[in-house]
């Protein structure tokens, strides 16, 4: 198992990688990606029971399905660094001919990807048919989904919310960044989902908070209470309380850095407050 | 004149309900799930034989047709079943992002397609699916005209590999394809030799374009009748080695002309072989409340309305 020194060095890569992918193309969307560098690396690198390599069915295999496809630049970043294709090829995201897409796709074939995503709202839904599928299969391993806070306005959510509770998915861990940021402001702003973690208890989840959710060793302790929740006749939802932006100063606690790249200047003060550690790409 | 005689009237529905029984038999790998229509879908029999296979879903298709998607991943055969409105246009991009672009091994079943699902109304019937569905890439589209080729479709296509979408309907029509018939994908099927004008249908209008076929001869006109229950992919050659003899097509089908077989079959003879064309399909109109008789009269849907469209294409030569 990795040390913390080496998971939290491992964080501050993945944001450098997050930045510089958006950077180099002028798009893509660095705010909910570096809000969820800690999840994505403690899942990755401590949750979940990974194979070598990789195939689509993930039989005896954790599994993990990203909803919001938006944040591909983290997925990318730490699926690379996790060993399921070359970390250089991080060079290519939103370019021609590149397997790294501006939002995730089985299409082109990139080990680790077993879903499209990027439109939204549909990811709980691929995951509890995963889920079930294991089940079948007598797999005992983990379905793991990440959806956005904002992402919840859409009604799919609802229907597939309602299914895994009255179906006992029990094998299935919903984490929703719940950065309180969409598009167009603020959740309140836009649209107010008021009590998410009673509205999912009332679906029948059990739901959990992780307050810290940009403390690497708050998120690997909070997603292992989470899984040994699983297998109780409950689906488990986390909702990881983040700050989009988070780990660069002038991207925090907005939503303008949703979907903007930064330009040279910003770029270098960001990378200046995430020094390189494991070697960019 | 090869003549086709109706062994007794059933639903195309009933003939998915016995191939996803056989299916349920054969294959371990395939699953159901119903958005609260089993009954209206015929899927009792497997629900009741596999109740661990299948899933109901409750009155919620996205997340049924997001669920379908997961449950390949693990090496799943799932089939979804509700009416042909809410498998398509109110699903339409899970379909497009969870299925066909993830190129996942869902089996999109679909019934009470069309008019003649009758007194429910415009709703329920709808006439654009055909169009929604073949203008996803690698989506496979079939749309089957009898109780035995549906059955027989619904077993080839557990065999596919890729996303199919597979059309059926309500009401009961004649069943007249042979009953032991394998099932090939994307191969037409010739029913009737002639020599004056091609008629190419599918689904419900395939039974209606027989017996236009033999009204046409009574008025000296041979009639050349090819089967397409695969609207994609299309079997170009079957209707141009048709059409190399006939020189005119009427194309008949359940569906809008917009969007439907009509207007791929017109594609594959404007590139290969123009010649005269028309159309027997819903003219860019909702449906209505009625009998499917009275919807498939009123609508120009059946063989009246194909001989009247093959005595003019005929003249257009």
């Amino acid at each position: 198992m990795p040390d913390i020194n080496y998971l939290n060095d491992l964080v501050t890569q993945v944001r450098r990688d997050i930045l510089r992918q958006v950077h180099k193309v002028n798009s893509g969307h660095p705010g909910g990606s570096l809000g969820c560098a800690e999840f994505f690396v403690a899942l990755f690198q401590e949750l979940m029971d990974r194979k070598e390599g990789f195939d689509m069915n993930g039989k005896d295999e954790d599994i993990f399905f990203l909803s919001n496809g938006h944040i591909s630049p983290v997925f990318y970043s730490v699926l690379a660094r996790s060993g399921y294709f070359p970390v250089d090829e991080l060079n290519t995201f939103r370019l021609i001919n590149s397997r790294l897409q501006g939002h995730p796709t089985t299409h082109e074939g990139l080990p680790g990807i077993r879903i499209a995503s990027g439109s939204l709202g549909q990811g709980i839904s691929v995951a509890i048919g995963a889920a079930s599928s294991k089940k079948l299969n007598n797999d005992t391993h983990l379905v793991y989904a990440l959806c956005g806070d904002g992402e919840l306005q859409e009604g799919q959510n609802w229907e597939a919310i309602m299914y895994a509770a009255g179906n006992k998915v029990d094998n299935l861990i919903v984490t929703v960044d719940y950065n309180g940021q969409q598009i167009d402001g603020s959740l309140d702003a836009v649209l107010p989902m008021g009590n998410l973690k009673a509205k999912f208890e009332a679906f029948g989840w059990d739901v959990m908070d992780i307050e810290e959710g940009n403390n690497l060793e708050a998120v690997i302790s909070g997603l292992k209470v989470a899984k040994s929740k699983t297998g109780h006749g409950k689906p488990v939802c986390v909702l990881l309380h983040t700050v989009m932006g988070n780990g660069v100063d002038f991207m925090m606690h907005t939503h303008a850095w949703h979907g903007k790249a930064p330009n040279d200047e910003q770029l270098a003060v960001a990378l200046a407050q995430n020094a390189e550690t494991l070697g960019d790409y | 004149m090869k003549k086709y005689i109706d062994s007794g009237k059933k639903d195309t529905r009933s003939g998915f309900g016995a191939g996803l029984t056989e299916l349920g038999q054969t294959n371990p790998n395939v699953v159901a799930l119903c958005a609260d229509l089993t009954g209206s879908l015929k899927m009792d029999e497997f629900k009741a034989n596999h109740p661990e296979r299948f899933f109901q879903v409750g009155i919620a298709e996205a997340n049924m047709i997001g669920m379908a998607a997961g449950m390949t991943i693990g090496g799943k055969i799932p089939f979804t079943g509700t009416f042909a409105n809410f498998s398509t246009g109110r699903v339409y991009d899970q379909i497009r992002q969870s299925v066909a672009y993830s190129h996942k091994n869902v089996k999109i079943c679909a019934s009470h397609a069309g008019v003649t699902l009758g007194e429910d109304g415009a709703t329920h019937q709808i006439l654009e699916d055909l169009g929604l569905m073949k203008m996803l890439p690698g989506m496979t589209v079939i749309n089957t005209c009898d109780y035995n080729q549906t059955k027989a479709a619904t077993i080839a296509i557990a065999a596919h590999e890729g996303p199919v979408y597979l059309r059926f309907g309500r009401p009961k029509v004649a069943n007249f394809t042979p009953e032991d018939q394998q099932f090939e994908i994307g191969k037409a099927i010739h029913l009737q030799e002639g020599t004056d004008v091609t008629i190419v249908a599918t689904g419900h209008l395939v039974w209606e374009a027989l017996q236009a076929a033999e009204q046409l001869q009574e008025g000296g006109i041979s009639a050349d009748v090819v089967n397409i229950h695969t609207i994609k992919p299309l079997d170009d050659a079957a209707i141009l080695a048709s059409v190399a003899k006939t020189g005119c097509v009427v194309t008949a089908e359940e569906h809008n002309y917009l969007g439907g077989l009509g207007e791929s079959v017109a594609r594959v003879l404007a590139l290969n072989a123009p010649c005269p064309q028309e159309f027997v399909a819903t003219n860019d109109t909702f449906g209505e409340s009625g009998t499917p008789e009275q919807l498939m009269e009123k609508y120009g849907l059946n063989a009246e309305a194909i001989v009247k469209a093959a005595k003019k294409v005929v003249s257009r030569k």
